[in-house]
């Protein structure tokens, strides 16, 4: 068992005899320790604080229910493997059984938190087909997951050859030799084509994304949530009362400076942390036959996530404000078989990074390079005069409001922030004309909009299902005209704002592939 | 400059003309109802001064709109077609909606007969793609019309498997 070879379905241990399975015991110890940690305020408030007040109580009850409830999950929950599908059932009083289909999975997503790496243990998530309900695995070995990640995503190329069911391989004991060998089960194999790798300097894009704000507010929430079940008071502390009296006695504008340098600090600590959390060690590979996408990733919690090249019918380059300012962007796939909140970090093929590494990423991904270099078309006058119409228009809109109340409560500050809303119009309107473009290549239909969430998304022709042309009253004043890509994958609308109604005609017949031709009015009948 | 395509037309068919009856019933009624809660606050003295008039006066805007401006105008946008190889539908009438979909991404064709379109012997088409926000609706065909284009349908898309899910 040592010397595992390439192909880890060889080793494999999934045995497809249809006999139903518990999940790994070793999950019996995760649910008790997560439901501790999540009431340890409550829990310290009992035993050290010795506050006994009811609420902390209530604590106790709740987390020895959850344990239970946890034990009774564990008890209930069964799954087994046939030849052609995964099934679960689960439910104490509710019993219900999920199947995949194995030739219908589109992705596979293999996370262990440091619970679950402690012990071995991964959670898999298979997703089928949009509309179905996604299945959690959630206690398998590592060695059963990636076994179980690499055959089904076989299993699904159509490719599938019996998994080598070695009933005379020795049952691995050794903790140590368990990990070496689990670890290599989980590392793309050789051959696999690495399409980017995440450079530990590229952290410095961290503080410019959302997850630092986010973060911090977490963290805030939390530490609120400490210092009240513990009843610790902190104006009673004295260091801290010396440090607010010393910051209010150099007057208000010091103490909102340096209330706001705090945040700041704390906001990009927090967010260089999250970053590093979850981005260590990102990597995207293709595999060797090309048929799927892998990414592995996280130094706590690590996720490996798989996606079927062939249920990819584009990418996404997000580059909202501030990550544009500093010059970085970030990836997504558009794909089908992704869905929910879950979707969100599945599709992620790249973190904030250079956008010149992303740009070449995606040509990667999609196998055509340069593909995000595409020069785009312009969509003329009309479109550019209505980003700045509706950017006046709505900025107009609040400074008004902000004026009327700024003369109702007589205070020249609301006044200030009337005129502010104005003049964040110019460089808003600017950057929304600007990033207006649209292109349809041999393979792909690419499109770009937005000012503070700018995004370009680079479609495959063939993965478009429906195209709509959509015209307001106003859009049909300006001569020009939406257009909307149906598709099953990724957001499932993609949409090329304001061409000109002409443009928009062509682009129709473009990406329908003349099939809109028998539509148009000068078509024989 | 001239277009490289010819413009788009719309597509060929109206929907059944009883849809106006069944529109101006829907919005008519959703109108009235609008106008008996005004008349019942301006009774009760809930609304007072000049506020009872505006009230009033858009509480009966909105009935006439309803039963006599929307479903001509409705009607007049809402058209469909459907060929051997594509379906093609136009709606809405602030925003003109047209989608084109091949027949070959066609997934699912479901009909639909709500109790006021079976009042008015009325039947709504989806026809769904395999994207969530693909789908065309045709309201407002009669039974017949709806049953030729659930048949035509059926019998191109099986000829034609494969929907880019």
């Amino acid at each position: 068992m040592t010397s595992a070879g390439p192909d880890v379905r060889r080793i494999a241990d999934i045995p497809e005899d249809g006999v139903w399975r518990r999940l790994s015991p070793r999950m019996l110890l995760i649910h008790p320790v997560r439901e501790v940690v999540r009431f340890l305020p409550a829990l310290l408030a009992v035993v050290f604080a010795g506050n006994t007040g009811g609420q902390h109580w209530w604590g106790l009850i709740v987390t020895a229910v959850a344990v239970g409830a946890g034990v009774a999950r564990w008890l209930t929950t069964r799954y087994r493997f046939t030849d052609r599908q995964v099934q679960l059932r689960a439910g104490l009083i509710r019993r219900t059984t999920v199947s995949a289909p194995a030739d219908r999975v589109r992705s596979v997503d293999v996370t262990a938190s440091i619970l679950h790496r402690a012990l071995g243990l991964a959670e898999v998530k298979i997703g089928t087909a949009a509309g179905e309900k996604e299945m959690r695995l959630n206690g398998l070995t590592t060695r059963e997951a990636a076994a179980l990640r690499t055959d089904l995503l076989h299993r699904s190329q159509g490719t599938s050859a019996p998994v080598a069911l070695d009933k005379n391989a020795p049952e691995v004991s050794g903790g140590e030799l368990r990990s070496e060998h689990d670890r290599r089960a989980e590392r793309p194999g050789p051959g696999d084509e690495e399409l980017y790798r995440l450079d530990p300097s590229w952290v410095r894009y961290a503080p410019f994304g959302p997850s630092g704000l986010v973060a911090a507010l977490a963290i805030f929430g939390l530490a609120s949530q400490v210092v009240q079940d513990t009843g610790l008071d902190p104006t009673r502390s004295g260091a801290l009362r010396d440090v607010s009296d010393a910051v209010l006695r150099a007057g208000t504008v010091i103490a909102v400076v340096v209330g706001v340098l705090v945040l700041l600090v704390v906001v990009v600590l927090l967010s260089l942390l999250a970053y590093a959390l979850a981005f260590f060690g990102f990597r995207l590979t293709r595999s060797r036959g090309g048929e799927t996408l892998q990414v592995t990733r996280g130094l706590l919690t690590t996720r490996a996530v798989s996606l079927e090249t062939r249920r990819l019918r584009g990418v996404e380059v997000k580059e909202p404000i501030p990550l544009r300012w500093v010059g970085g962007a970030r990836l997504r796939a558009v794909t089908t078989g992704l869905k929910g909140d879950d979707r969100g970090m599945s599709a992620m093929l790249a973190p904030p990074s250079p956008v010149a590494v992303v740009e070449s990423t995606a040509g990667s991904v999609l196998g055509s390079p340069g593909s995000l270099r595409t020069p785009l078309r312009q969509h003329g006058v009309a479109a550019r005069r209505r980003r700045w119409a509706r950017a006046f228009g709505s900025s107009a809109l609040v400074a008004a409001a902000l004026l009327a109340l700024a003369w109702w409560m007589s205070s020249w500050w609301l006044a200030v922030l009337a005129v502010l809303a104005l003049v964040l119009a110019w460089p808003l309107a600017a950057s929304r004309a600007a990033a207006l473009g649209h292109q349809v290549t041999g393979r792909f239909v690419v499109g770009r909009s937005g000012a503070l969430r700018r995004s370009t998304f680079v479609l495959e022709r063939g993965g478009v299902v429906a195209v709509t042309t959509r015209q307001s009253l106003f859009q049909r004043r300006a001569g020009v005209c939406s257009v909307d890509l149906a598709t099953a994958a990724g957001t499932g609308s993609y949409r090329i704002i304001d061409v000109s109604a002409d443009r928009a005609d062509e682009l129709v017949d473009e990406v329908s592939g003349g099939l809109s031709r028998q539509f148009t009015a000068q078509h024989a009948h | 400059m001239v277009p490289r395509v010819d413009q788009l037309r719309e597509p060929r068919h109206l929907v059944a003309p009883r849809a106006k009856a069944m529109w101006a019933t829907e919005y008519g009624v959703a109108g009235v109802v609008v106008l008996a809660v005004v008349v019942v606050l301006v009774w009760t003295g809930t609304i007072t001064g000049a506020w009872r008039f505006a009230a009033c006066a858009v509480g009966g805007l909105l009935v006439v709109a309803g039963a006599c401006v929307v479903p001509f105008w409705r009607y007049a946008v809402h058209r469909w077609e459907i060929t051997d190889t594509a379906v093609y539908t136009q709606r809405g009438w602030l925003v003109r909606e047209r989608r084109i979909a091949p027949v070959s991404r066609v997934q699912t064709v479901d009909t639909e007969r709500g109790p006021l379109a079976q009042l008015f012997g009325l039947t709504t088409v989806t026809i769904t793609t395999a994207s969530a926000k693909g789908e065309l609706r045709i309201e407002g065909l009669t039974r017949n019309d709806a049953e030729q284009v659930v048949r035509d349908l059926t019998t191109t898309t099986a000829a034609n498997p494969g929907d880019a899910t």
